[in-house]
């Protein structure tokens, strides 16, 4: 035995003496002999194959580690996929905010050059821009949604956005109607694909079969029509596109919606050289371009006063210019009860922070439950310890079979102890301790939430309190009081100390879980008993803010990682044991 | 354990008082529901005190005088509210007698050190009392279910007809109810499909992983184990949320495939905690002896490592069920109407319409919960037998 011990021996003193400092500071391996041999012998030792020892050790250890990697993949992959990237998802969720500058991509661009902070409305560019996203928002049905999206940070965006969606279709009609009043060929959609679409497309389109499956081909414009009439070429596109992919159908023969009418009356009377023009439609172009002038207008902004005079105010503009970029930190504001404004995060007003109130409420319920758990959870764990081994299994059974019992079986247990027709109440009216008329209050509040909290958290608390007073020997409690130390002294100098180690794990694990807990709080907690946890459930179901509904699980999952890190520092995950 | 301490016969100067403290104590109630907390107070005392002398005073043999103590409450307790108090006055009944006997032949210190003073005897029984009122604590909500869900009417409560014991204020209807209305019947049967798929799923990816990890080499292992261990971790409603906002993405929201995905997943580091367990006690000798006998990797899997790690597969097995069976938050957001689980049912009902079919499954559940808690538990023991560990 000495024997195969004293080359360890020896390679300790080889590093010391400074030999092979690179590895000086790792701990040994079964290879250090090797080096050793390497070092001071003549030549390599050789395995039984001839390759030398050193490199086939190396080989086998990397066939061991790629073997333990494979074994573990599956589950690694699975989880991964299942878990870890819907977290992820909630994460990137949180301060994803692309749906204002997906939908009102022109807006967005215009209202760069607008100073939201002087009061001033922005220009007729901004509402000109507005006119076309929002139609075309309002065709795709978007509007509604990026208007619940503004809700959230301005009241009132929501229905904002419903009547608007309607309103855009008569501003652009009293164009399409005097167009189509003068020439009745402008309602044709043949007119506008001959007009603005390359013979090329033309002849594609209009062979194209609806039938076939295929989206109708993409529409080419004429050259040098987009010079000519660069709005009406814009929105006409945006049409051409919507009627192909959107609705399947061939843009060539479909009528073009209002915009369109409203881009080409603004190209004429904004001084396109019409005259200049020559393909097909040249004269029914010269007239219309004669007669524009003196068509009946208005211009976009006082369209969108006309809609709702909300449009002709600063806040619905500023908080569009302020959710605009593709990522914002305004969840995580509103999560604190902060906000947007143009100046930059402030506090809400004192009547709306409520998320304060309930991050504090969870955390000190929370706190609560976790030194009731210690208080009740000590004891019992002390005296499971300390009995005889027979009589502690059969006690343990009571703590476990609250711990494998299901939650719902008691929360609804609670439910029945704790109603105000309930056992609890029964009983005590019955012993006339409480009278029948002012029975007690004990469910949908908070002190309902914690007793219940606590029994369900209990278990939790008393295992790993359990498992480390095992490990302490009962003499040293009573060397204590030989030694002339009270009952007292014995116990809080000698036993307590040692004990700490589960305090402390059963603690953090009581309140992890305890900050994320959704089900209890949410059937005996009523207003006043619930945790954070219910307001994200609120946010995902409810409102359907699920931006706000993952930046506050963000919050909490932050906190909980905190917890878990001590944990771990603590008690190591790998000592947890169940059961 | 034998006596550590000689036991003697107590004088009536302790006996008789603390008997007559423990009678106040009681007659308090009894005095209350009566209408006079005083009477109550002074009556109690003056009897217990009254019993402890007689039997002390003539020496009375112990086991007719205490079943006469339980006959003589049963009947006092008949007289003054009928069967309900007749139950706990042969309750008080027993208890008296044992308390006096228990107080007189000093039996109180057989099992305590000799050495301890009055004051340490006194504060070693308040503590067993305190301790007994945690554990009661602890297993009354679960009992009380129990009785209830046998109620014949649709309350919540006890009503006066079952305390009465009579027959009529206990019936089946419950049991019926959820034996035969379509919701629960169809979210028993949506948990029995859920979890044994879910369980399937964490237990062969999670065995396999455990053992990859319990090699002695294994890279990053912490970071592994830390990404293994998360969903146990992180708060359901954030998984929750998470998974729902993921799987609407992909299409697996509100299906069967996503909640047995998402379950499967919770009950992953529940395997990998007791398998991890099971295995550290392993002795890889025994895959090198099988080996050097001529067994491929499989076989020496099969026929050697598995029988001895199968308690920990099992039990970790058993606590993916019951977490895919129990779970609530995960499927109410992953799942949709179709996917309604015995839990989510439950849930439903004590949040909306409030009926006793809901005590009736949780006495079920109960049932089931103890099944498991003693297989488990056997399992327990029979791998630390089987591992030269000593039980409990």
């Amino acid at each position: 035995m000495s024997a195969s011990f004293t080359p360890f021996v020896l390679t300790f003193d080889n590093k010391n003496n400074g030999d092979d400092m690179s590895n000086a500071s790792e701990a040994p391996t079964p290879d250090d002999g090797l080096n050793l041999t390497d070092n001071e012998n003549t030549g390599p030792v050789l395995a039984a194959d001839g390759t030398p020892l050193k490199r086939s050790l190396g080989r086998a250890l990397r066939r061991q580690k790629l073997r333990a990697l494979m074994l573990i993949a599956p589950l690694l992959i699975f989880v991964l996929l299942t878990f870890i990237a819907p977290i992820a998802d909630m994460l990137f969720r949180s301060v994803e905010n692309q749906i204002v500058s997906e939908t009102l991509p022109r807006t967005v661009v215009a209202l760069d050059d607008w100073d939201s902070t002087t009061g001033e409305l922005p220009s007729e560019a901004v509402y000109e821009a507005a006119y076309y996203d929002i139609f075309i928002a309002a065709e795709r049905k978007l509007h509604t949604r990026l208007g619940s999206r503004l809700n959230y940070e301005l009241t009132g965006a929501s229905s904002l956005f419903r009547k608007s969606g309607r309103g855009l279709d008569d501003l652009g009609e009293v164009y399409q109607d005097q167009f189509e009043d003068l020439n009745e060929a402008w309602e044709d959609g043949e007119t506008w694909a001959l007009l603005m679409g390359s013979g090329d497309w033309q002849d594609k389109a209009y062979a194209w079969e609806k039938s076939s499956g295929d989206l109708a081909p993409k529409l080419e414009l004429r050259e040098g029509i987009e010079e000519l009439l660069p709005k009406t070429a814009a929105a006409y596109s945006s049409f051409a596109n919507f009627v192909r992919v959107d609705d399947g159908d061939n843009p060539a023969t479909e009528d073009p919606w209002s915009p369109v009418y409203t881009a080409f009356w603004q190209d004429l009377t904004g001084g396109a050289t019409v005259a200049s023009y020559s393909g097909p439609e040249a004269e029914l172009l010269m007239e219309a371009a004669n007669a524009a002038g003196g068509f009946e207008s208005t211009t976009f902004s006082e369209g969108f006063a006309g809609i709702d005079k909300d449009w002709a105010s600063t806040p619905i503009w500023q908080t569009i210019k302020t959710y605009s970029p593709k990522y914002t930190s305004g969840y995580f504001l509103n999560s604190v009860d902060m906000q947007k404004t143009p100046d930059g995060p402030e506090l809400r007003d004192a009547n709306e922070r409520i998320y304060g109130i309930l991050f504090k409420r969870t955390m000190f319920m929370s706190m609560v439950i976790t030194i009731s758990c210690i208080m009740l959870g000590y004891p019992v764990a002390w005296i499971l310890a300390n009995l005889p081994a027979r009589t502690a299994n059969l006690l343990m059974i009571l703590v476990l079979l609250p711990f494998w019992t299901s939650l719902l079986v008691r929360t609804s247990a609670w439910k029945v102890m704790l109603q105000q027709q309930g056992v609890i109440n029964d009983v005590l009216v019955w012993l006339g301790l409480v009278g029948d008329g002012d029975r007690l209050v004990m469910i949908n509040n908070q002190f309902g939430t914690i007793v219940a909290m606590t029994h369900i958290l209990l278990p939790f608390m008393i295992l790993p309190l359990y498992s480390v007073m095992q490990t302490i020997p009962p003499t040293y409690l009573r060397a204590a009081k030989s030694l002339g130390a009270t009952n007292w002294t014995a116990f809080w100098r000698v036993y307590f100390p040692q004990s700490v180690p589960g305090i402390g794990a059963g603690s953090i694990l009581v309140f992890i879980l305890s900050i994320g807990y959704y089900i209890t709080p949410e059937i005996v907690g009523g207003t006043t008993g619930t945790f954070i946890s219910n307001r994200i459930a609120y946010h995902i179901s409810s409102s359907l803010n699920w931006g706000l509904a993952a930046a506050l699980g963000t919050i909490l999952l932050a906190v909980v990682m905190i917890l878990y890190w001590a944990y771990d520092k603590i008690v190591g995950i790998d000592n947890v044991k169940l059961g | 354990m034998a006596a550590l301490t000689p036991i003697s016969r107590k004088p009536m100067s302790f006996v008789v008082p603390v008997m007559a403290a423990a009678g106040a104590f009681f007659g308090i109630f009894v005095g209350t529901a009566n209408g006079s907390t005083l009477l109550g107070f002074l009556i109690g005392g003056v009897l217990l005190a009254a019993i402890a002398a007689v039997i002390m005073k003539m020496d009375l043999p112990e086991k007719p005088v205490r079943w006469g103590l339980i006959v003589a409450f049963s009947v006092l307790g008949i007289f003054l509210a009928g069967i309900p108090s007749a139950v706990l006055g042969g309750l008080f009944g027993w208890f008296t007698g044992w308390f006096a006997y228990w107080l007189y032949e000093g039996r109180y210190r057989a099992k305590i050190a000799p050495y301890l003073t009055p004051g340490q005897v006194l504060w070693h029984f308040a503590f067993r009392v305190i301790c007994g009122a945690i554990f009661f604590f602890l297993i009354t909500p679960i009992v009380v279910v129990m009785p209830l869900s046998f109620n014949a009417e649709s309350f919540f409560t006890f009503t006066p007809e079952m305390l009465r014991f009579d027959p009529e204020g206990y019936s089946l209807r419950h049991y019926r109810d959820f034996f035969t209305s379509d919701a629960w019947q169809q979210a028993l049967w949506n948990s029995v499909t859920i979890a044994p798929m879910a369980t399937i799923l964490s237990v062969g990816f999670g065995t396999l992983a455990a053992i990859g990890l319990s090699q002695p080499h294994v890279p990053f292992r912490r970071a592994i184990m830390a990404i293994l261990i998360s969903p146990m971790i992180v708060p359901l409603i954030i998984s929750a949320a998470g998974m729902y906002f993921f799987y609407s993405r992909i299409g697996l929201q509100g299906t069967y495939l996503g909640v047995v995905l998402a379950h499967a997943a919770l009950g992953i580091p529940f395997v990998i905690i007791t398998v991890t367990a099971t295995l550290v006690g392993f002795d890889n000798s025994l895959t090198r002896a099988a080996a050097n006998m001529g067994a491929d990797p499989v076989t020496t899997f099969f026929r050697v490592q598995m029988p001895l790690i199968l308690p920990g597969v099992i039990s970790g097995g058993l606590f993916a069920f019951i977490t895919s069976f129990d779970e609530v938050v995960v499927v109410l957001f992953v799942g949709s109407a179709s996917q309604k689980t015995l839990p989510w049912q439950m849930f439903i009902g004590l949040r909306e319409q409030i009926s006793p079919t809901i005590l009736a499954v949780a006495t079920i559940l109960v049932a089931i919960s103890i099944c498991l808690l003693t297989v488990v538990e056997m399992l327990r023991r029979r791998s630390e037998r089987l591992r030269g560990m000593s039980p409990g």
